[in-house]
């Protein structure tokens, strides 16, 4: 449920750049998508499938860029990476709660004809 | 930048995403000494075809060509505008805002509606409920005295800000200070969606089992409050409170955490202090 109305709506931004520039067609959509947000790519991808038909994007490859979690540890002053959604700081080996980045759900770019 | 498609050349593209090979179209004057050859049986526009080393042309299906277009926009952007919007009607308005958000069944109504009632005058409470159907849960948290509207949501599984713009039209929010917003009973979904709240609240049922933390983390990552619910039933679910705080520490270590009872009134007076110390100090430093 939860990705077919979010692909939806990347759809339909996609389906707007496209149009404002011209574009007859739709030949990848990329999307940046972190390993926080809540969304599954494999569900993304399926949703792509099932909206994209009679549309200028059919056909098209939905390329999924992901964005690691990173997180920062105020004790040791340092950014770290994880693709553990628990993140211990490697320094302290302490939890962190400040996320700095792996929530993203974006339109990155398209390549349109 | 590159003139035709808009994408950084190679070293000034700072993400990298438009990495990828041109085709473009060049009307340089060329030496055609029969080193090419056209084998094409179809009209083209084009004065020439040529192959450059470094550029592969795909001719085959038009007269344009691919081109790539930076977007960069969230995709829930418009929500989240539309989330700030409701984030400064609220706070112009003296109001502490919550949104309550767990799995089905984990008490969110019972909790919500002990929560008004033991408020009362100290802190005057309205709700908005979001449920996909029936107003079950309107009439159960009208017990609590506080005005409430309900949502149905159809087969929507979150709020969205949108909806909660809508609802809180139908409430008379003169004189209330708290406004809690009853989410759709979905440990997923909702974790997305930002209504305009200050506070995200959310539930964890001694019944539930301790790991959900671990389940679900997008959502109790998001989590500033925590409350442990049914606590009264802790002995006979064997409920693990050393396992359940670990979880929450990995998960949410700087939440909030309340273990509560909405039948027995178990840790009820310490949240509603809460409440109120927050909507105090907000209104102090005028965030509320």
């Amino acid at each position: 449920m939860h990705e077919l109305s979010i692909m939806q709506s990347a759809l339909s931004m996609a389906l707007d750049q496209a149009r404002q520039n011209g574009a007859s067609r739709v030949y990848v959509i990329r999307l940046r998508i972190g390993a926080l947000s809540g969304v599954v790519p494999d569900a993304l991808q399926f949703a792509f499938e099932a909206l994209t038909p009679g549309t200028a994007a059919e056909g098209a490859e939905l390329a999924i860029e992901h964005v690691p979690a990173r997180f920062w540890c105020a004790s040791c002053a340092q950014e770290f990476q994880s693709d553990d959604l628990f993140a211990d700081c490697p320094g302290c080996h302490r939890p962190s709660g400040d996320l700095r980045a792996g929530r993203e759900m974006e339109v990155a770019s398209l390549e349109i004809e | 930048m590159c003139k035709d498609c808009g994408c950084g050349l190679p070293g000034e593209n700072p993400t990298g995403v438009s990495a990828h090979h041109h085709e473009h179209e060049h009307d340089h004057p060329h030496a055609h000494e029969g080193e090419h050859t056209h084998d094409h049986d179809h009209a083209h526009a084009h004065s020439h075809t040529h192959e450059h080393e470094d550029h592969a042309h795909a001719h085959d299906s038009g007269l344009e060509e691919r081109r790539i277009v930076e977007v960069r926009q969230a995709i829930l952007g418009k929500n989240d505008r539309l989330a700030e919007r409701n984030r400064g009607f609220f706070r112009a308005r003296g109001l502490l805002t919550l949104n309550v958000l767990s799995s089905p069944g984990s008490g969110k109504t019972a909790f919500l509606r002990e929560t008004a009632r033991g408020l009362g005058t100290q802190l005057k409470a309205g709700i908005i409920v979001g449920d996909l159907a029936t107003d079950n849960d309107a009439q159960r948290l009208r017990e609590s005295g506080a005005p409430v509207v309900q949502i149905t949501t159809g087969t929507v599984c979150h709020l969205e800000a949108e909806m909660v713009a809508r609802a809180v039209k139908q409430l008379d929010i003169n004189g209330l200070e708290l406004l809690i917003i009853e989410n759709v009973g979905n440990l997923v979904c909702p974790a997305s969606y930002d209504l305009g709240e200050d506070l995200r609240v959310v539930l964890l049922s001694v019944t539930e089992g301790e790991d959900k933390p671990l389940k679900y983390p997008p959502m109790f990552q998001s989590a500033d409050v925590i409350i442990i619910s049914k606590i009264d039933l802790a002995q006979v679910c064997d409920y693990d409170r050393e396992a359940a705080g670990r979880n929450l520490q990995k998960v949410a270590p700087k939440a909030k955490v309340f273990e509560i009872s909405a039948k027995t009134g178990q840790g009820m007076e310490a949240w509603q202090k809460f409440l109120v110390q927050q909507h105090k100090e907000r209104r102090e430093s005028s965030l509320v």
